[in-house]
């Protein structure tokens, strides 16, 4: 899609005045695909919020969305993605906090009243506990569920499945069983670099590998 | 019923009086779905709304980690299924603007003439089935069989009336007959009439407002700190409209005007969707009649879309691609995008992060109606138990896309 305003000047702009008046708060910041994207440290997130909150620059006043990331390779693990929008300077924000599994994020249900369910949300898919907020249940998976499944070593068919049952009158939860495996296809092409041995391969041995190079 | 073990004749002291929680749900035909809402209640007047949510959590989000962009559209589809392709805009839009695809002219063209009709069709069925809430049994009648004319639209545009999967990455998936856009056209003019038939029945509908004026007001203050969208935000008296803040396709060279409420209550939300349908019309009008005079390719054909039927007959190389398009699916630079469109509901967007392969590794859906239903405990309390049904129905909430 090509913009019909191309804005990115103007979100330069706003990235290095609000890197000038909070050096403090920001990490790192960048305009990229003409949104603006700001990397704070939890500690100074709610201070942060606020600032972008009551700035009469910034204004960011309706929280749009708040979600998470996973990145299980990394130390810290999640990406805590919020975004905000200007009605008012008609400019949105991007602010990503990047935590470790065992820390607890700042809650920000004080600033904008409607953070409350973005972040059980988030608790309920990827068990990232925000302090503060008085509400942390569960929102979207079942009463009593176990795991959180947006984090990238929950399997997409989870561990229980549930039916009604006729002799016990009620319904009961069991350990999933699957007819066919779930599959997960790998498209990618033996000349791109697919990790596992094609069946054949394996005897050809260094004469057939050096022609593929990495291509095992 | 509060516990006590029935009326004891004798009472020296005051009776001890407790709060009543109801379940609203999730079975009831003016939840509009699968909603649980609890509710405490002191005599008739809500105390205290809890929505329980998720009944209808299918995971969208997680099954679209494990499937090619182009798999992942019709799920689209299944959030918001009473204006289908307002979803999948958000969708396409988001991975045009990571992979710097332009949309042909009439693709876009086409675009806003289907959005706008779905925009048609969530209101439609919002105003009426609000209505039917509230007491009224004819608009929603009269106002499906105006739904269905435009289904018909949907299914001759693609071949299916409601999952559509017409808005594709880089375009649509097929050009529409001439016939088609002058039907269109034709159904455009009539139906300002059967508009003006629901106006007439509910506008100034002495009932309707006594239960509407009034009920659930969301200042401008509240609009803001809940993070409402779209007509939540507009019936409070913000113009805000991403068509015309944060033009995307096209809308930024049709006329129309954006209704804003005075006072913020049901009957204004009603009386914004009522113009907005108005405003539609003449967005619709207007591409009908561009339409026809713009020919040319509906898709960008290039990674995105497949080649051309007549070009597979003949080229190898097309015959290829469109294997490998609809096998491996296309892969999608490295990045971080958040796409949002004006839906019906209000802002619906698509936070997509890829890391360069063929499916995304997150896509999260922000729909506009998770944002105003949380907002319900802000907004029923005080109001009277019956009032709890308008409000619902004036938050304009499909489960399709609050539980994803």
């Amino acid at each position: 899609m090509v913009l019909t305003h191309d804005r990115s000047e103007e979100l330069r702009e706003l990235g290095a005045l609000i890197e000038a008046k909070r050096p403090d708060c920001v990490l790192k910041w960048r305009v990229a695909h003409g949104e603006l994207t700001v990397d704070v440290a939890p500690a100074s997130l709610r201070g942060f919020t606020e600032f972008l909150q009551s700035d009469p620059a910034c204004r960011f006043t309706t929280l749009i969305d708040i979600t998470a990331v996973d990145w299980p390779e990394r130390e810290k693990r999640f990406d805590v993605v919020y975004h905000y929008l200007s009605m008012r300077q008609n400019q949105r924000i991007r602010v990503k906090c990047a935590i470790r599994e065992d820390e607890i994020l700042p809650s920000i249900t004080a600033l904008h009243p409607g953070a409350g369910w973005f972040e059980r949300e988030v608790y309920d898919m990827f068990g990232i506990l925000f302090g503060g907020n008085a509400d942390l249940r569960r929102i979207l998976t079942d009463y009593g569920f176990q795991g959180h499944p947006l984090r990238k070593d929950f399997p997409t068919t989870g561990y229980v499945e549930m039916r009604y049952d006729e002799t016990e009158k009620r319904v009961v939860y069991e350990p999933v069983k699957l007819k066919q495996a779930y599959r997960q296809f790998d498209f990618m092409s033996p000349w791109e670099g697919a990790k596992y041995i094609l069946p054949g391969d394996e005897k050809g041995g260094d004469a057939g590998g050096e022609a593929k190079g990495e291509g095992k | 019923m509060d516990g006590s073990k029935g009326f004891e004749d004798v009472r020296s002291e005051e009776q001890r009086i407790r709060n009543f929680n109801i379940n609203f749900g999730p079975q009831h035909p003016a939840a509009h779905g699968v909603l649980r809402l609890v509710l405490e209640l002191d005599g008739e007047i809500v105390e205290r709304a809890d929505p329980h949510i998720g009944l209808l959590h299918r995971g969208t989000e997680k099954l679209m980690e494990s499937r090619t962009y182009l798999q992942n559209l019709p799920y689209f589809d299944r959030l918001d299924y009473v204006a289908p392709m307002n979803q999948e805009h958000a969708w396409c839009l988001a991975i045009e603007k990571l992979c710097g695809v332009e949309v042909p002219r009439r693709a876009q063209l086409i675009r806003v003439l289907y959005s706008e009709i779905g925009r048609i069709l969530n209101h439609l069925l919002n105003v009426t089935t609000q209505a039917m809430d509230v007491g009224a049994l004819t608009p929603p009648l009269w106002g499906f069989e105006e739904r269905e004319k435009l289904m018909v639209f949907y299914e001759r545009a693609c071949g299916a009336r409601l999952h559509a999967a017409y808005f594709r990455p880089g375009g649509v998936h097929q050009d529409l007959p001439p016939d088609l856009i002058d039907d269109i056209d034709q159904w455009n003019e009539e139906f300002t009439r059967a508009l003006d038939d629901i106006d007439g029945l509910l506008t100034e509908n002495r009932i309707f407002k006594q239960r509407n004026v009034d009920i659930a007001v969301v200042s401008e203050q509240e609009a803001l700190d809940w993070g409402f969208s779209g007509v939540m935000v507009r019936g409070s008296g913000l113009p805000w409209d991403l068509r015309r803040a944060q033009p995307y396709e096209c809308y930024d060279e049709f006329d129309f005007q954006i209704p804003v409420g005075k006072n913020g209550d049901c009957y204004d939300r009603y009386l914004v969707r009522m113009q907005e349908m108005r405003e539609s019309q003449k967005i619709i009008a207007q591409a009908c009649e561009k339409l026809r005079n713009e020919p040319g390719d509906v898709l960008a054909r290039g990674k995105l879309a497949p080649p051309r039927r007549a070009e597979m007959k003949t080229s190898m190389e097309a015959l290829i691609h469109h294997f490998k398009l609809y096998t491996e699916g296309f892969r999608v630079p490295e990045g971080e995008v958040y796409a949002a469109v004006e839906a019906p509901k209000g802002e619906f967007g698509v936070y997509l992060v890829s890391d360069g392969s063929n499916r995304p590794y997150r896509a999260k859906i922000r729909a506009p109606g998770y944002a105003h239903l949380q907002a319900m405990d802000q907004l029923a309390k005080g109001h009277q138990l019956a009032d709890v049904a308008a409000i619902i129905g004036s938050l304009d909430v499909v489960f399709g896309e609050i539980d994803r």
